[in-house]
């Protein structure tokens, strides 16, 4: 069973969806034993990083989810993905959960060219920088879908793939240990994404 | 880097997908859990459903396809049509959209932008604008275009992104149904305005007015309603001879 952690932030209906479209077993709990007994768990989020953090924190499943993810498959989607770094300076400077190390930052800061609009919404060709098994079913340069305005940087040792906006490399997949991370959106992505997160159930 | 995208839209009423020209004397066309399929395969980058219904049955019939699109096609899924509460972007985001998209509703109240970009995320909400020409001015237009606003559509459309809205379609009433490829001279206008992604809408009759339209770099995507139902262009098609032309795109 993939376990979904629902924590008041965003939509899981696409992503349970796209799961069971897969055939694969899942559940949007907040339940910390649920948690333990899952196989796989999957942080989603969308919004702003402070307030998210704040209602996982809330959830009192953080020290779960840190432990469980030295345990089993972990992913984090989206702001999922970003709340698994060291911190994140959206609206403030906020911790993270530590468990992939870098930070998290506004585009605008890095993008030379300042008529690229953000949010960095659309599709992008994800590039493998280093191969893994997550991209078994997955072709080097597929289009990913993306909606987000800050992004993950100081973090290439974790970076399994990364799309380009302008002069900007975007942290596109992230790994460390079995903790993963994905900006953009599989269960948004058409079959490529549905073949990564095939690939992720069978980590 | 991002690829334009390609954006076929349902108009939908009592279940059934529609489209009128002139937004004018609808006529039924398919079913929209079978057109979202057959335009998934074709490789559209995201669905625009506008719900049309006025009766509270139909719009039941309406959150009923949206679940069941929502259920088995994985691409952006944006949603319309009689939305004027947070109440109404929680009804459809509870059945799978992922972003929802105001006009009239806006205008009746503009606070609805701000309020629902704090809950929900400005890349949740779609500005959606009906412009037509009126004395030298981009004027924008309610109801479906039929109601003159009296209100600078440039300006309206600045205020919506300052207030949150994280993204515009921008329907041209004068080129709407007309089939004589997009206004680029108004997109232009709202380009050098605006900084959020910009959707084009209304004009398009054939291949060449979307190769055109993508040479204007300030607009991120192409929407069209009859010339994909019709199969007089198909998406699939569309996209490979865009790709001939230098623009890039999701194959």
């Amino acid at each position: 069973m993939i376990a979904i952690v629902d924590y008041g932030v965003g939509n899981l209906f696409s992503l349970s969806s796209s799961l069971k479209a897969l055939g694969l077993e899942t559940e949007i709990t907040r339940d910390a034993a649920r948690l333990r007994a899952a196989d796989r768990i999957i942080l989603p989020g969308v919004g702003a990083f402070g307030d998210a953090k704040a209602k996982l924190d809330a959830t009192g499943l953080v020290p779960v989810l840190l432990e469980e993810a030295e345990k089993k498959p972990f992913l984090g989607i989206c702001l999922g993905m970003q709340l698994l770094f060291d911190r994140s300076t959206e609206y403030g400077d906020h911790p993270g959960l530590g468990l992939v190390s870098g930070e998290v930052v506004d585009l605008r800061e890095d993008l030379a060219d300042k008529t690229l609009k953000v949010p960095h919404m659309g599709w992008n060709s994800l590039q493998i920088v280093k191969d893994d098994p997550i991209f078994k079913y997955f072709e080097n340069g597929e289009y990913v879908y993306y909606v987000h305005s800050f992004y993950a940087r100081n973090c290439a040792a974790s970076t399994l793939g990364a799309s380009e906006y302008g002069n900007v490399a975007v942290t596109g997949v992230v790994r460390s240990g079995r903790v993963y991370g994905t900006q953009f959106h599989p269960e948004k992505s058409g079959d490529a994404g549905l073949r990564l997160l095939k690939a992720f159930a069978e980590l | 880097m991002l690829a334009k995208r390609i954006i076929p839209c349902l108009d939908v009423r009592d279940g059934r997908v529609v489209k009128g020209t002139n937004f004018e004397g609808l006529r039924d066309m398919a079913d929209p859990v079978e057109m979202a399929r057959f335009y998934n395969e074709s490789g559209a980058d995201e669905l625009v459903f506008y719900d049309i219904t006025a009766s509270a049955e139909g719009r039941g019939l309406f959150t009923d396809i949206l679940r069941r699109v929502a259920s088995e096609i994985f691409i952006p899924l944006t949603v319309g049509g009689g939305i004027r509460t947070l109440d109404d972007f929680d009804r459809v985001l509870k059945c799978g959209a992922d972003k929802v998209s105001v006009n009239s509703g806006a205008i009746a109240d503009p606070s609805i932008i701000g309020a629902a970009a704090k809950k929900y995320g400005d890349q949740c909400v779609v500005l959606s604008m009906d412009v037509k020409r009126v004395d030298g001015q981009f004027r924008l237009f309610a109801k479906g275009g039929r109601v003159d606003t009296g209100i600078d559509a440039m300006e309206w459309a600045v205020r919506g992104v300052e207030n949150g809205a994280g993204e515009i379609v921008l329907n041209s009433i004068d080129t709407d149904g007309v089939k004589g490829g997009f206004d680029l001279e108004m997109l232009d206008a709202l380009a050098a305005r605006v900084g959020v992604p910009i959707i084009a809408s209304g004009g398009a009759g054939n291949m060449e007015h979307f190769a055109e339209l993508f040479t204007h770099p300030g607009i991120d995507a192409g929407l069209a309603a009859s010339i994909f139902h019709t199969r007089q262009v198909d998406i699939k098609d569309l996209k490979r001879y865009l790709r001939t032309q230098g623009v890039e795109m999701r194959l």
